[in-house]
């Protein structure tokens, strides 16, 4: 049970964060929409604060409970912009993300974020089958 | 600073997705190996978060106004569209290529690894390419 306490744990944060944000501002806690808004707009200040939050709260996070900082991803720069440009444009393509789609969408009982999510964790789960097969094949 | 809360709650899902462990890509993809050698740690934050959304959002959008705003800015469009499909698709299969959907991304960028960087601005560039493609059908009610 110890080793599922803190993907639990960091789950109920999420989930605390984003019922927070609903509850105050009246927004939905769908990350790709709050990256692209911060970005361009409209109502940037709230983004660019929850931004700012993300990246301080992961920093913090580590500094309280020691936990190691994760390794640097494995792969290289070129599969990082690949793989970033696909993740950007299918989640402004298809309305969002695992937060947006996947807890906020969810929770709100909806179809469409219900379907989303389904999608997304399918083609995840085969793209990785796909490169773990490539991979060792060619070793 | 009326939109403080937007900063706290940041802080609290950036800490959330660091000690969930979704800010680690060997983890998340892990997780995604569903076929190999599984690690399903993973679906606990999913369940938790969704614990919590399930039942709180149902209670919350009943309300007749948030606490500090006039009015909830919630999505409208319910229809399953192609765009609906093919985004999430092509999501999947970043998310599946790297480890990284957009939150993790951002907060790691709190690590200051190289590859994060070039992610997170290839990330932006690819959401400005499908809204100048006009292939965003979301819609909020305000």
């Amino acid at each position: 049970m110890e080793e599922f306490f803190e993907p639990i744990a960091g789950g109920i944060l999420i989930g605390i964060a984003s019922m927070g944000l609903l509850a105050t501002l009246g927004r939905v806690a769908g990350i790709s929409s709050i990256a692209w808004g911060a970005f361009a707009g409209p109502d940037r200040e709230w983004r660019l604060l929850f931004v700012m939050g993300l990246v301080a709260g992961a920093a913090i996070l580590h500094t309280l409970t020691g936990n190691p900082i994760p390794s640097a991803p494995e792969g290289s720069l070129p599969l990082a912009v690949i793989a970033g440009l696909l993740v950007g444009f299918g989640t402004r393509m298809g309305s969002g993300c695992t937060s947006g789609h996947g807890i906020c969408g969810i929770g709100r009982l909806s179809l469409r974020s219900l379907v989303a999510t389904c999608v997304f964790m399918a083609t995840g789960v085969i793209t990785v089958l796909i490169v773990r097969t490539i991979m060792e094949t060619l070793l | 600073m009326k939109h403080w809360p937007a900063l706290l709650t940041g802080l609290i899902f950036g800490a959330g997705l660091a000690l969930s462990g979704m800010t680690n890509t060997t983890k998340v993809i892990g997780f995604l190996d569903v076929f190999g050698a599984w690690d399903p740690d993973l679906m606990f934050v999913m369940g938790g978060a969704l614990v919590v959304s399930l039942g709180a959002t149902p209670w919350i959008i009943a309300w007749t106004q948030p606490l500090l705003a006039e009015a909830f800015s919630l999505p409208i469009n319910k229809s399953i569209d192609k765009q609906l499909i093919i985004g999430g698709a092509l999501f999947g299969i970043g998310w599946g290529l790297w480890g990284y959907c957009p939150g993790p991304a951002i907060a790691s960028l709190a690590y200051g690894h190289e590859s994060t960087i070039a992610f997170c601005a290839a990330m932006i560039l690819g959401m400005w390419l499908a809204g100048k493609l006009g292939l965003n059908t979301s819609r909020l009610n305000s």
